[in-house]
């Protein structure tokens, strides 16, 4: 028998062999054909966002792990997905040097300072979005036509703006049907908001290829189903109900579910693992407040999209979901303790 | 999901790890030959070691006693071998601690015949009488955890056993002793069961097989007696079904409580290859001197299902087997709570029900672990409903109260699921043994410290 050393490891000794950077990896690549078709209609103005976004995020996180002499995280892809999902929820003629301060900031206040990875409350991109929304207000409701002929040749001039100059609101005009409805009740063809043939952030307006990508990974076992789920049956139920009931204020509940933000965000935002509750009761009651907030805030806020604050609202109390509802231990009676 | 607290011939989340079951469920369980030496530590179940009765240089007969029962939780211990003492010392045991043990050298052209006890007779036998015949015998739980068989069967004057469930389920991945023994030693399984129902006097017998060993499932049921109350039950494959209490709700949907045993909901479970070896020696009064084991393993060369004395030292079994010049990694048990070894000097004792190698290039697991991503997968897995998310995160603060108070650590059984699953290839499992061994050294301290 040949001179052996023996590896001593603790059982279980063989694993599922599913990795935490995997998941993110496709989480990405899921993400891909939206954030394509968001530069197929909006052209290099979107893809320069997403781009920036997406650099300044790992760029980020990578000096700040650097600066307190840890190894690097950017090789989780954590940080790839922040920023990538913060440069699909701008506009596509966003500036670039707000979308790079975006960025840092969601990386920064929203992951870094609570520990990285799997210590944020909320989702870091929200919290960049969220900042952006405070900070430039008019930037950030500024849109784009989408299909503008020279759309990949003529960049906007907002785009390279240089940081506190230029004037922000150039000239760009152009909504989304959410503000469309909202301000000038004005309703969208449902057919181009399924496919996304409309105004809107960068990457957020083909539920379809969202769609597509949110399947993958709920197929993969990469995202829990339950929330985008939860969150759009809910957004069905509670504005149809509405609709039904007033039909010529409350918009029709498909109008909501495809409109806006709410397929990006119920599929890649909402199921940030580390936000969200870990019980599949939990994550259900999770997704239908995030459902409720949305159509909440929606017909009756003052902005035309909710889902940011939505998601970010329900991020805040989501550990607290996870402290009440608690499967019974096996072997225990129904009312466990609960403290 | 468990909504309306009903079971359906199964129990709660499990997983389903690869079964790789294949290589060996066809291959007839063969006599391994016999070694140079053996080696046999006197501690090789639960409880107490059991305490030599031999002297260096004595000459033992096969099946003679060697080490007796040091109290009422252990058993004896009976010569593999005919042979000579050679030594009394302390010897490296799986856990890695030492402990005491008996070297016999077998004569080398002995014809290795058992020598014949006192058959204990099934009919006019006490429940008494047969439970004392089953420790005499030497006999623990034969499917990995070696406890004391006897004390398990005992049933206290207030409980009564309703059900006698035979466990022959062999959930973990790879091992395929419990299937062999099903199909070729039937016979002996229902002698055995002759005398557990006589010890526990329960009326009613189920023997629970995973649908992975359906063959088996109806070879047991062609040779059922007729006279036997015994039903036969196929339950849907699922990790960590083999045990025990996940066991007992997947067959009859009862609960075993938090800290309670499986008497308290009328059951007492007996692993199918232990009733199979109860009904092996009884009849003859000896005592356990070798038991089924399945070697195999991507890094072993001939695999196989076999019969090999207890003490058998390591190295030799893996010299006659075959093994893979880059082997990595050797478990005792099954991959999924098995133990790793770290001596190849240790031996074959009656809790090894397999033997597994893996070379280095069969070792997927990787070294990089990530924080926790709260993706509950562990959650999902868990057999018993606990949070390891969070008690991961709690072990990590040193938060052992807590651990136990408020997320029932002590429920934890150690099956492995939740590291299975865990994407993060976070140690989970690792972290709730430590912790609960902190936390039992830290509260049996606590009214000291307030003493003082
Ligand atoms: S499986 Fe691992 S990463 Fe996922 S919640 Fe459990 S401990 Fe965290
Ligand atoms: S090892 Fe413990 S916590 Fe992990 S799945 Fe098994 S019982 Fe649950």
């Amino acid at each position: 028998m040949p001179k052996l050393t023996l590896n001593i490891s603790t059982s279980p000794h063989v694993v599922k062999g599913l990795s935490t950077d995997t998941i993110m990896k496709h989480v990405v690549l899921a993400l891909m054909p939206a954030a394509a078709f968001g530069v197929y209609v909006f052209g290099t103005g979107a893809l320069l966002v997403m781009l920036t976004s997406t650099v300044f995020a790992v760029a980020t996180e990578h000096l700040l792990n650097r600066w307190i002499r840890k190894n690097t995280t950017v090789n989780d892809y954590s940080a790839a997905i922040t920023g990538l999902l913060l440069g699909m929820c701008l506009p596509p003629a966003f500036p670039l040097w707000m979308t790079a301060i975006g960025s840092a900031i969601s990386i920064a206040l929203g992951k870094f300072i609570f520990g990285g990875l799997g210590c944020n409350v909320f989702n870091p991109a929200l919290v960049g979005r969220a900042f952006l929304q405070a900070a430039f207000p008019g930037a950030i409701t500024t849109w784009t036509d989408p299909f503008k002929a020279d759309r990949f040749f003529n960049v906007p001039s907002s785009v390279f703006a240089w940081p506190f100059m230029s004037p922000v609101v150039d000239g760009v005009s152009g909504a989304t049907p959410l503000s469309a409805f909202k301000f000038d009740h004005v309703n969208s063809q449902s057919y181009d908001l399924v496919m996304g043939f409309c105004g809107g952030s960068a990457g957020e307006t083909s539920a379809v290829f969202l769609l597509l990508g949110g399947i993958y990974l709920a197929w993969r076992k990469m995202l829990n189903w339950r929330i985008p789920v939860s969150v759009l049956l809910t957004v069905l139920v509670f504005s149809g109900t509405m609709h039904f009931l007033d039909a010529t204020r409350y918009p029709s509940p498909v109008f909501m579910v495809f409109a806006g933000g709410l397929m990006l965000g119920a599929i890649f935002m909402a199921t940030d693992m580390v936000a969200s509750p870990v019980t599949s009761t939990g994550v259900w009651v999770y997704g239908a407040i995030i459902g409720i907030l949305v159509v909440l805030i929606r017909l009756w806020g003052g902005l035309p999209e909710g889902v940011m604050y939505a998601i970010l609202l329900t991020n805040a109390i989501s550990p607290h979901i996870d402290n009440l509802i608690r499967p019974r231990v096996y072997g225990t009676l129904k009312k466990a303790k609960a403290s | 999901m468990d909504l309306f607290g009903s079971y359906r011939n199964t129990f709660r989340n499990g997983i389903h790890p690869p079964e790789n079951k294949d290589t060996t469920n066809g291959l007839p369980i063969r006599q391994f030959p016999f070694a140079k030496e053996y080696i046999i530590p006197v501690s090789q179940h639960l409880g107490a070691p059991a305490q030599v009765v031999v002297r260096e240089g004595q000459e033992v007969a096969r099946g003679q006693l060697i080490a007796k029962a040091a109290s009422y939780v252990s058993v004896p211990i009976h010569s593999p071998v005919s042979g000579i003492v050679r030594k009394i010392a302390m010897v490296p045991t799986l856990s890695g601690s030492m402990s005491e043990g008996i070297h016999i050298e077998p004569f080398p052209y002995s014809g290795q015949e058992v020598a014949e006890g006192k058959p204990i007779p099934l009919d006019t036998s006490t429940p008494e009488e047969i439970l004392q015949a089953i420790q005499d015998c030497g006999i623990v739980g034969l499917g990995g955890a070696a406890f004391p068989t006897h004390v398990k069967l005992k049933v206290p004057p207030d409980k009564k056993c309703e059900y006698l469930i035979l466990n022959g389920i062999e959930c973990e991945p790879y091992l395929t002793t419990d299937h062999r023994v099903m199909l070729e030693q039937g016979e002996d399984i229902y002698t055995g069961i002759r005398y557990l129902m006589n010890a526990t006097g329960a009326p009613k017998i189920i023997i629970a097989i995973e649908a992975n060993k359906q063959d088996a499932a109806d070879h047991l049921t062609r040779i059922k007696p007729t006279d036997l109350p015994v039903e036969i039950k196929v339950v849907p494959v699922k990790y960590p079904q083999g045990s025990e209490k996940m066991l007992i709700t997947a067959v009859l949907g009862r609960e075993v409580p938090s800290g309670g045993l499986p008497l308290d909901v009328g059951v007492v479970t007996v692993n199918i290859a232990t009733t199979a070896e109860i009904g092996r020696l009884l009849p003859h009064g000896r005592g356990i001197q070798e038991r089924v084991i399945t070697i195999t393993g991507p890094a072993i060369k001939k695999k196989g299902n076999y019969l090999i004395p207890i003490g058998t030292p390591l190295r030799f079994v893996l010299d006659h087997v075959g093994i893979a010049e880059d082997i990595a990694e050797v478990y005792m048990g099954g991959p999924m709570m098995g133990v790793a070894v770290s001596n190849l000097d240790i031996s074959v004792t009656k809790g090894t029900s397999g033997i597994l190698v893996f070379g280095s290039k069969d070792i997927r697991r990787s070294e990089t672990v990530y924080p926790c991503i709260r993706c509950g997968a562990c959650v999902d897995a868990c057999p018993v409903s606990l949070n390891p998310s969070k008690l991961g995160i709690l072990a990590k603060f040193e938060a052992y109260d807590k651990m136990v108070e408020d997320f029932n650590l002590m429920d934890c059984f150690e099956c492995g699921s939740c590291s299975y699953v865990c994407p993060s290839h976070i140690p989970l499992v690792q972290y709730f043994r430590l912790s609960k061994a902190r936390y039992k050294r830290h509260t049996a301290l606590k009214p000291k410290s307030q003493d003082a």
